[in-house]
């Protein structure tokens, strides 16, 4: 389905009646079936990923068959039901956070506004509160006494294929960037539904392409890209180029060299398209100057981690070539690049699915000497907190005026924001760095906004959805591009870097996207250098 | 339907209560055995529910961090709102508990033409939630006095400073009339809030309109049918109850049954619902956590013995293209042959 032209979805999400304008269906919202139509849904996973990735130990994708949405019938396994009810059962009794997230609503409607599907597509069941509902009602029906007794009147639903069809509608119209769980009185994590409603999907081969492709290819060839060792080895030498070609000094590069002091992995988008290329750019030009003992891994090439969006084992499997790496390249730690939601599996998931990492040793900046205590047990510290402590302690050479071009903003992306709490560091080595202005309080830090497309939706068959729940964010950026002339929206995620850019073309054309590093290495000023002036710092031609 | 029944539910509650009590012989079952059942009920239904959620553990740590987190010297660390130890949890939980700190955060999105979104803060909810909790904390206390014989002298403090405006005769106390507004004001927004309308259940409804009776009834105990009402015969009550040596002196209005009566279907209800976030809200994973999860290491019971695709897989697939490419292998490629 053709994007809408921009005055159509400007006058469609302010005017159209939806619950986010003012207007109320005149149907209850149990008695409204999804419809699936060209252009409102990803598409299913091809069926060799599905049977790739069933093939693999530790992992469960069962059912892999070629279907479409579209159809009536979903080729669903004939126990489908019984399937759903048992894992959700066996989900109950493994997370304690889905008993507690089921039971304790009290439908407040404090979270209902606070989410970007929501205000950007005024459907109902995009309010956090209705998306767990349809989770909801059916462990009412099926796990508690009041709707065991009571049914419809307790609020339950029995489980039916409708039910499971707007289960696949709603769980792939969520980003899980835990927005709501921030305003809700009782904590309670949209995200945490979310990907139990995933998990419940794919054990009936439920699943989208956009998610399971890079999935299996980042279990095969170490990055969702799927580029192959010598290929990857190949683009960032293609970036070392580049900055040889801008500053006349060539950043030395290693990849799987044993006895580094550390290991680097970002998320692969950054050595493959623009603008993560810059930011990575950024890395080679901060790591050059510090003369950093670091090595690349074309096994853990991936910082990203596509099994967050999939399930607790995927997410496991993929998470675990890092410290594999680590120990087999005997380095002492790992420093991680700039993306969202692989920092969320790395601050909270890694060390407890895959350490202890008793082979590493504390990070310690070889630089400055700064102990970096908050990562004693994963040993693995941001890329960001790195370079705010260069700063802090007066080790990097810095040319504010190189990024004089740029009027930037800073987006916080929501797994750093609200599943890690890095926020300051950032802020600080902007501050030194860029002139930049923070856009409308409400919309960053702890509230920040998503990009409307993390979580392995950014597909462009769902590009008006993904416009839509964009706006939130797109519009806070305008904001501050008509009051400050602002014209770079900086953030430090690699979703965000391609998802923001489809985002502010659309909506906000004068405003371009670019990872921190990016403006770092543009300011950084490197011993020997002979740089020209660059109108467009790392992006000049 | 979704607030009619349960109205009528509460409507069905009071005439039970009101002709049941009625009939001789009926008061003591009213007044012992319900309320001893109830208890019974609430105690056991509270307790299963909290085993229940207690038995599944929790396998991540999934703090919602609302703050800076503990990070390097110089970044300053929000230990409220991203806590990194247990006193500092402690602090958030009571900040969140005591006083409902994420619902005042709360604020409420608008879209304009153009489109322009603003999401202005919005305190409403928040007071309305303040209000009906502490009133009905203050009273429930102000109710111990009945179920303690001496009774503590902090009571007649307590009761003093409810009703320190001395107005009208008996002397009307503040909670009484906050938890009656407070109650009406969350259920009118209820009934006018579009999205909240839409969202809510039967199970809303029902335990507000409980609520209002049970307050009501309590109001009309005191304000308006006091010369039925022997109070020293239901204080001997109480006492029997909570001393387990109940007894009935006197003929008791039957108001003062439906009041207990509904207290006791709120007993019974409180565990079977969404009332349990009252229990639920210290097990939130999100809210519970310390966000220290990279200096200590959290441990999953189950977790499951998942093993990277390894390096040596990888290697044997792809080792041609690495030795080409010069990054260095594991094993060699295998000689060639002349």
């Amino acid at each position: 389905m053709a994007l809408p032209k921009l005055e159509e979805l400007s006058r469609s999400v302010a005017e159209d009646p939806s619950m986010a304008t003012g207007s109320v269906p005149t149907r209850e919202w149990m008695d409204i079936p999804v419809v699936f139509k060209s252009g409102n849904y990803a598409y299913p996973a091809k069926k060799d990923k599905v049977e790739y990735l069933n093939s693999q130990k530790g992992l469960s994708f069962p059912n892999a068959r070629v279907w479409s949405p579209e159809e009536d019938d979903w080729k669903l396994p004939e126990n489908w039901k019984e399937i759903i009810l048992n894992g959700l059962k066996e989900r109950l009794d493994k997370f304690r956070s889905l008993k507690i997230f089921m039971d304790c609503c009290v439908r407040c409607g404090a979270c209902a506004d606070k989410c970007h599907f929501f205000l950007g597509t005024g459907d109902p069941k995009n309010m956090p509160v209705l998306r767990a509902e349809l989770l909801r009602s059916v462990y009412r029906n099926d796990f508690t006494l009041a709707g065991k007794l009571l049914g419809k009147m307790a609020g339950g639903r029995e489980m039916t294929v409708g039910v499971l069809k707007e289960w696949f509608m709603y769980a792939y119209q969520c980003t899980e960037c835990r927005r709501c769980s921030v305003f809700c009185p009782y904590g309670i994590d949209t995200a945490e539904i979310t990907m139990m409603l995933r998990e419940l999907l794919h054990t009936v081969g439920i699943g989208i392409n956009w998610i399971l492709e890079p999935a299996s290819n980042s279990n095969r060839t170490g990055n969702h890209m799927g580029l192959q060792p010598h290929t990857f080895k190949d683009n960032v030498e293609f970036l070392v180029d580049d900055v040889e070609r801008l500053t006349g000094r060539r950043p030395n590069i290693t990849f799987n060299r044993k006895g580094a002091e550390i290991l680097f992995i970002t998320p692969s988008a950054d050595v493959f398209a623009e603008p993560g290329l810059y930011t990575a750019m950024g890395y080679l030009i901060l790591f050059e100057a510090l003369g950093l003992d670091y090595t690349w891994s074309t096994y853990a090439s991936e910082g990203g981690n596509f099994g967050l969006f999939t399930n607790n084992e995927m997410m496991k499997k993929l998470n675990a070539k890092m410290y594999a790496e680590a120990e087999r390249l005997k380095v002492r730690y790992i420093i991680g690049g700039e993306c969202g939601h692989m920092w969320r599996v790395l601050h909270q998931y890694m060390d407890t699915m895959n350490g202890p990492a008793d082979f590493l040793e504390v990070p310690k900046s070889p630089i400055t000497g700064t102990v970096f205590n908050n990562a004693a047990s994963t040993k693995m510290i941001h890329i960001t907190e790195f370079t705010a402590d260069l700063i802090k302690n007066g080790k990097l050479k810095l040319d504010k005026s190189r990024n004089s071009h740029i009027k930037a903003t800073w987006h916080d992306s929501c797994n750093t924001a609200r599943a890690m709490g890095l926020m300051d560091e950032p802020r600080y080595v902007l501050d030194h760095v860029v002139d930049w202005v923070e856009m409308p309080e409400n919309t960053i830090r702890e509230q920040t906004f998503c990009c409307g497309s993390g979580t392995g939706l950014n597909t462009d068959e769902i590009m008006e959805l993904r416009m839509r729940a964009g706006l939130p964010r797109a519009n806070a950026v305008k904001h501050v591009h008509d009051k400050h002339g602002v014209n770079m929206l900086a953030c430090v995620c690699a979703i965000d870097r391609a998802t923001l850019t489809s985002l502010m073309n659309y909506w906000n054309p004068d405003v371009r996207v670019c990872g921190l590093s990016e403006l770092v290495g543009n300011a950084i000023v490197l011993d020997g250098e002979t740089r020209e002036e660059l109108d467009d710092g790392l992006r000049t031609l | 339907m979704k607030y009619g029944a349960p109205f009528l539910a509460v409507i069905a509650l009071v005439l039970i209560a009101w002709l049941g009590s009625l009939i001789p012989g009926m008061q003591y079952v009213f007044g012992v055995v319900f309320p001893y059942l109830a208890m019974a009920m609430f105690l056991y239904g509270f307790i299963r529910q909290v085993v229940y959620w207690g038995k599944s553990p929790v396998p991540f740590s999934i703090q919602t961090t609302c703050g800076q987190a503990k990070s390097l010297d110089f970044i300053k660390h929000n230990k409220l709102e991203a806590p990194d130890t247990n006193s500092q949890v402690v602090a958030r939980m009571l900040l969140e508990v005591l006083t409902f700190r994420s619902l005042f955060r709360n604020t409420q999105a608008r879209i304009y033409s153009g489109p322009k979104l603003t999401h202005e803060s919005s305190k409403w909810l928040w007071m309305f939630a303040l209000l009906f909790h502490y009133s009905f904390l203050v009273v429930l206390i102000r109710h111990m006095r009945l179920f303690l014989n001496p009774y503590p002298v902090c009571l007649d403090w307590l009761e003093f400073l409810d009703g320190i405006f001395q107005i009208g005769a008996p002397n009307w106390y503040i909670t009484d009339i906050c938890l009656v507004t407070g109650l009406v004001l969350l259920l009118l927004r209820r009934f006018c809030q579009t999205k909240v309308r839409y969202i809510s259940l039967a199970n809303d409804y029902f335990p507000l309109f409980l609520l209002l009776g049970i307050a009501i009834t309590g109001i009309l105990m005191r304000y308006c049918l006091r010369g039925n009402v022997d109070v020293v015969a239901i204080k001997q009550l109480a006492v029997g109850l909570a001393t387990f040596q109940p007894t009935i002196t006197a003929d008791i209005a039957s108001i003062f049954y439906i009041h207990l009566f509904l207290v006791c279907a709120l007993l019974v209800y409180f565990p079977y619902s969404k009332l349990m976030h009252m229990g639920g809200v210290f097990f939130s994973p999100t809210r519970n956590m310390r966000n220290n999860t990279r200096a200590a290491r959290h441990i999953n019971p189950w977790n499951p013995d998942i093993k990277p695709h390894s390096y040596a897989g990888y290697e044997d697939e792809f080792r041609e293209f690495m030795v080409d490419a010069g990054i260095p292998v594991e094993k060699e490629l295998p000689a060639k042959q002349a």
